[in-house]
């Protein structure tokens, strides 16, 4: 598998070689192959269970794997702590049910990790969590609880805390599953935002005029495999495997 | 095909005042609810005149009176006020009283304190010095040294013994139970190991079993000379029973977390130290609070089996002072008076208890 060539892309930050995830006896992940360079938007999509979600918890190791390795910007994960800990400090992950912490306000939401994990100032912490609120749009939400927001609300702060580590993969799993339609948007214009600035992303999504927008290269999976990737006109234009093609009408159609 | 115009919002019909509307629907609302309203009346008139005459109306408040000249139609009050301090403070000297009062005054004056300095960055820190710093001088205190007389724990006893006993429960089950319950959710086999058997041991056994045990059995592994004291091992035996249900009922509060919590927090990059105590036990112990006060409630209350391994609590005190041969035959009294002083106190907790539940919900809403 080649990667699309692009200019502006020009080191590897993700090395994947021959995953291989079982739960159990169920085989999720089969062998993959993957090279993510600094600064690429991936889209990852693919039918429910075909391990796409798998995949991206691995990079942060949120799941263990069996066979094969992992390099994130230089780091291998093993079972070593301090190796996963120094992936995760640069690795942020945004979910589908946005997990924010409902006993902390916004504002301690996003300060929580920079304050105890980077060891920031409380006030550092707190200047550039309302930036990064002004920049999702809620900056006037900072004291609230997150069970007083709407659930699009909720995914940009979510997207907020992910970014106030400054991270250099932003992770996204299924961002806007969970959303109610008239919400979705909003979150997707988020993203759209943030992969304009270079940061590097792996998004599981099923919203393919995002990524039709802003991906470099997208990604179908199914049965634990990867079974074509391509960039966005080739992969919806000129769908080479018949999954895709019936992957593709379905999710097109309705 | 046709558009609707929005349609303006109206109030509920209220047809009957709402006392009536209460009365029909929780008392008079079928004929069983109507039987059953009949029989509780007629049981409340079976039972509440003869309590209040007793208490109240055939009743000598007359707190002069004597044995003899109070008659025994009513209850007798004087025999309360005649052993109040032996009820609040068992057998302690008389000239060194003050130094209980000072301890249950600090409480006071440090909560007033802690209020006070409510918006305060150093609150916390105020907190936890104060619960480091108060159990050693109330030790001091209760039991001397440092240039105050000694006053043996044989002579401990009332109110203050019930008091200590539960609050030394309390606050020594409260950490040892969050650890038991990491404990049993841990990964490492052995810790676990050892949380669900010491948890499932001392679940069943019943208190008295270890109150026993801790005033006879536990003396046999030491040596002879070594004799420690007595309300000292029914301190250890309550705080190990107590943490084995506060262990518990934590462990529910963890169960209710969902997952997405300890992955949110290990993406984040937090430690396990700090995933438990900034994510996880936060929201565990809130929920568990109704629990956590309930399991307290029943300690309060369990307090009073240390009698019968010799120890003078509240209760015990009912049947030193009616053994003295100028109030005899004045238990019941005594009983009513205790059961009334352990009421207020348990329902406070309870109240607090309710008022913490709202405190800590509404934090999300206001």
């Amino acid at each position: 598998m080649s990667n699309p060539t692009d200019d502006r892309l020009c080191c590897d930050i993700i090395e994947i070689k021959g995953l291989n995830k079982w739960y159990g006896e169920f085989h999720a992940l089969k062998n993959i192959d993957l090279t993510v360079k600094e600064g690429e938007i991936i889209v990852i999509c693919g039918p429910s269970g075909s391990g796409k979600s798998t995949l991206i918890r691995c990079i942060n190791f949120l799941e263990k794997f069996q066979e094969g390795s992992i390099v994130v910007d230089g780091t291998e994960l093993t079972d070593d702590v301090k190796k996963i800990r120094q992936v995760r400090s640069e690795v942020s992950m945004v979910f589908q049910h946005f997990n924010l912490f409902p006993h902390l306000s916004i504002i301690d939401n996003l300060t929580l990790a920079p304050i105890w994990v980077h060891n920031e100032t409380k006030q550092q912490a707190k200047e550039k969590a309302l930036t990064l609120l002004d920049r999702v749009g809620i900056k006037d939400q900072a004291e609230k609880y997150p069970n007083q927001l709407s659930g699009g609300q909720q995914q940009r702060v979510a997207i907020a805390r992910a970014l106030c580590t400054s991270p250099k993969i932003m992770l996204f799993d299924e961002p806007t599953s969970a959303l109610d339609p008239e919400m979705i948007s909003e979150v997707l214009d988020v993203m759209i935002e943030l992969a304009k600035e270079g940061i590097t992303m792996l998004c599981v999504t099923h919203e393919m005029g995002f990524a039709k927008k802003v991906a470099d290269r997208v990604i179908f999976m199914d049965e634990g495999q990867v079974i074509e990737q391509n960039t966005p006109d080739k992969f919806f234009d000129n769908p080479e495997s018949e999954r895709l093609q019936l992957f593709l009408d379905q999710i097109l159609t309705n | 095909m046709a558009v609707y115009p929005l349609k303006e919002t109206k109030k509920a019909p209220q047809s009957q005042t709402k006392a009536i509307q209460w009365l029909k629907e929780n008392l008079l609302s079928s004929t069983s609810n109507v039987l059953l309203t009949l029989t509780a009346l007629y049981l409340i008139y079976l039972i509440l005149p003869p309590i209040l005459n007793w208490t109240i109306f055939d009743a000598n408040f007359d707190l002069t009176a004597d044995n003899d000249s109070c008659g025994r139609e009513g209850a007798c009050w004087a025999f309360i006020y005649d052993n109040f301090k032996m009820f609040i403070y068992g057998f302690y000297p008389q000239e060194e009283l003050w130094r209980i009062d000072t301890m249950f005054g600090l409480i006071v004056v440090m909560i007033m304190f802690g209020s006070w300095i409510k918006k305060s960055q150093y609150r916390m820190h105020y907190i936890i010095g104060a619960f480091l710093v108060y159990p050693i001088a109330a030790f001091f205190l209760l039991h001397g040294g440092l240039g105050l007389e000694v006053v043996g724990t044989d002579k401990w006893g009332g109110l203050t013994l019930t008091i200590v006993v539960a609050a030394v429960g309390i606050v020594a089950s409260f950490p040892l139970g969050i650890l038991f319950a990491l404990g049993r959710q841990s990964k490492m086999r052995i810790v676990k190991f050892i949380s669900v058997v010491f948890i499932e041991f001392v679940r069943g056994v019943p208190l008295i079993t270890i109150l026993f045990m801790a005033s006879v059995i536990l003396p046999l592994f030491f040596s002879v000379g070594m004799d420690f004291d007595k309300l000292l091992r029914a301190l250890i035996g309550i705080t190990l029973f107590q943490t084995a249900y506060i262990a518990e009922v934590i462990r529910g509060g963890l169960q209710a977390i969902p997952k997405g919590q300890y992955e949110a927090a290990d993406a984040s990059g937090l430690n396990f130290v700090q995933k438990t105590t900034l994510i996880i036990l936060p929201q565990a112990l809130k929920i568990s609070i109704p629990n956590i006060v309930g399991s307290f409630i029943a300690l309060f209350k369990d307090t009073t089996l240390i009698l019968i391994i010799g120890l003078y609590d509240m209760l015990a005190i009912v049947g030193a002072a009616t053994s003295n041969s100028s109030w005899l035959g004045r238990n019941s009294e005594g009983y009513v008076f205790v059961a009334f002083v352990m009421w207020v106190i348990l329902y406070s907790m309870s109240r607090y208890s309710k008022k913490l539940e709202v405190r800590f919900s509404t934090e999300h809403k206001n």
